[in-house]
């Protein structure tokens, strides 16, 4: 938990940076009039997939009203709800519903907030580009275990998969694995994050990110012919999509609440539109 | 007198502290690791593999890992550091000396993250390049990066022992017509080899202890690494990994296993080094 924090902290600080010099020009403040007058923090942490909207909403509320503290960490899915549930958190983010068990033990509130479809993403120097629900299931068993075989360089494949509390992993898994087995040589990242960085670094590896994580330093892959973009995964021809929820617990501060009101307006949800992910409203 | 006894008693409160917190440890995590050794898990800790979904909690590939990685880190960093100790205590005590030591006394301080950037920025594409094979995410890599993190706290023991050897010894090689590598064989090898140990212990400790590096560069894959070129897990990496699951969960509980290995595994370490010292019975063991 510190450790993701911790990765999440330096890779946040390091988007931050990166992101000073492209601010958008200006942003309607009617949006964000409930948060005039109101003081405190806002911790929020968990789904890593949520991260790039959740950045860019705290920075445009924390820029209205400089008496707002937001703090953002990854985690994971079911760290996010753990978290949330246990007070450590306002927010917990989350790229699965939560269980029915996870949501009586800690009496949760759940939000939708957008749909988010799961790519499949090689090193852009890698000639695949497509595979097949059975390649793909082959890739991620270790049957297949070199490029050549999919018509590719003849190099041994990289498999790159997530812990067991992320959320991104159960949806892959369920929807693009058909919940099968995963070898046990598979690398693992912590975050979605890590995951992009890692395939962008290894021209030999194949991982799975969320598409709103999706820039020029991966390739996405198409699955049995259909490329994960936004209209394929808005209408449901590209199979392999979430919801991405926030939890928080019953009793949460309503500026915590406030947050997530703002991330459901349309200025909110034109975030999502604007990082890759398609908006519930 | 009086304000002697006091002292006493403030310094033997703060040692019980300390042994009672180490204790407390090891007991918090005994009791909370319990459900995993009475579930009848025990065994399958060490035979099974690591898969959550079919319900094994196996860590035989973490102990593999976390042993594999410190001792090969050993291997590069021992002769790295006693030649780079050699260097700043017995050939070159001067100003070159000085600059060394003072490199290595900074090199301390640097965080390991720091090590894991660096490393999978150079490091992971490099050996990726020059051996073909796999990710260059591998156990090399990690014992790489762990041998530069842990010798510098090698070097300075190393050197500080060195440095202990009486001057009339080195005066006596001297007048004896011995050269420098003479007297290091002869004399100061052989009175500071406790030093020595207490580095290496140390070192090994720091190594089967760091988190970050492996986490970030050995790649984190569960199966048995079958060479070291392979991906693998450690015990710290494992517990960095899980920790986000339920807390009521087996997966959770047996890290509780994990952390107990560690500590075992430090304990015999630290025991056998001391073992070692008594045995030979002199000396305070710095």
């Amino acid at each position: 938990m510190k450790l993701n924090t911790t990765i999440f902290g330096i890779s946040l600080f390091l988007l931050l940076v990166s992101g000073l010099s492209a601010q958008p020009a200006a942003v309607s403040t009617s949006s964000l009039e409930p948060f005039s007058g109101e003081k405190g923090t806002v911790r929020i942490s968990g789904g890593t997939a949520h991260i790039p909207v959740m950045r860019e909403a705290a920075s445009r509320i924390m820029k209205f009203n400089r008496d707002i503290r937001i703090t953002i960490a990854g985690g994971g899915s079911g760290a996010g709800i753990r978290q949330v549930g246990e007070g450590l958190v306002d927010i917990g983010n989350s790229g699965r519903m939560a269980t029915e068990a996870e949501i009586s033990k800690y009496d949760l509130r759940i939000f939708e907030l957008a749909v988010d479809g799961v790519a499949v993403v090689v090193n852009p120097r890698n000639p695949v580009k497509a595979l097949s629900s059975p390649e793909l299931r082959g890739i991620y068993s270790g049957k297949i275990s070199n490029w050549k075989e999919l018509g590719g360089n003849d190099k041994q494949i990289t498999v790159y998969t997530r812990d067991n509390s992320s959320g991104t992993r159960a949806v892959f898994w369920d929807k693009a694995l058909n919940r099968s087995m995963i070898t046990d040589r598979a690398h693992f990242a912590v975050s979605n994050g890590a995951m992009k960085a890692a395939v962008s670094q290894d021209p030999n590896g194949i991982g799975y990110i969320s598409a709103g994580h999706i820039d020029r330093s991966v390739s996405p892959v198409a699955l049995d012919g259909i490329l994960p973009g936004l209209e394929n995964i808005k209408s449901g021809t590209y199979p392999v999509s979430r919801i991405l929820y926030a939890n928080t617990r019953s009793n949460s501060r309503a500026l915590a609440l406030k947050f997530v009101d703002y991330l459901l307006t349309g200025e909110g949800q034109d975030l999502f539109a604007e990082k890759g992910f398609i908006p519930v409203r | 007198m009086r304000k002697e006894i006091l002292v006493e008693k403030i310094l033997f409160v703060t040692a019980a502290g300390s042994v009672f917190a180490t204790a407390g440890v090891f007991l918090f995590m005994f009791y909370l690791g319990l459900p995993v050794i009475t579930g009848g898990h025990l065994g399958d800790l060490f035979t099974s593999p690591w898969a959550p979904e079919q319900g094994l909690y196996g860590i035989r590939s973490m102990v593999a890992g976390s042993l594999l990685i410190s001792i090969l880190s050993l291997v590069f960093a021992f002769p790295l550091s006693l030649g780079c100790s050699i260097f700043i205590a017995v050939l070159n005590p001067g100003k070159m000396g000085w600059i060394l030591k003072r490199t290595v006394q900074f090199m301390t301080g640097i965080p390991t993250v720091v090590y894991g950037f660096v490393g999978i920025f150079l490091l992971v594409p490099l050996i990726r390049n020059l051996f073909e094979y796999g990710s260059g995410m591998s156990i090399l890599t990690a014992a790489f990066l762990l041998a530069i993190l842990i010798t510098p706290t090698m070097v300075l023991i190393f050197s500080e022992s060195f440095r202990r050897v009486p001057v009339s010894y080195l005066d006596a090689v001297k007048a004896l017509g011995g050269n420098p590598v003479q007297a290091f064989i002869h004399v100061i090898l052989p009175y500071s080899w406790q030093g020595i140990i207490a580095g290496l212990v140390l070192a090994v400790g720091r190594a089967m202890g760091d988190t970050m590096i492996s986490l970030m560069v050995a790649g984190n894959s569960v199966g048995l690494p079958r060479s070291i070129l392979d991906s693998g897990r450690t015990l710290t990496g494992h517990i960095g990994l899980i920790i986000a699951a339920d807390f009521d969960s087996l997966e959770f509980k047996s890290l509780f296993a994990c952390g107990m290995i560690l500590y075992v595994f430090t304990a015999l370490i630290v025991t056998t080094a001391r073992g070692l010292h008594y045995r030979k019975g002199a000396g305070s063991f710095k």
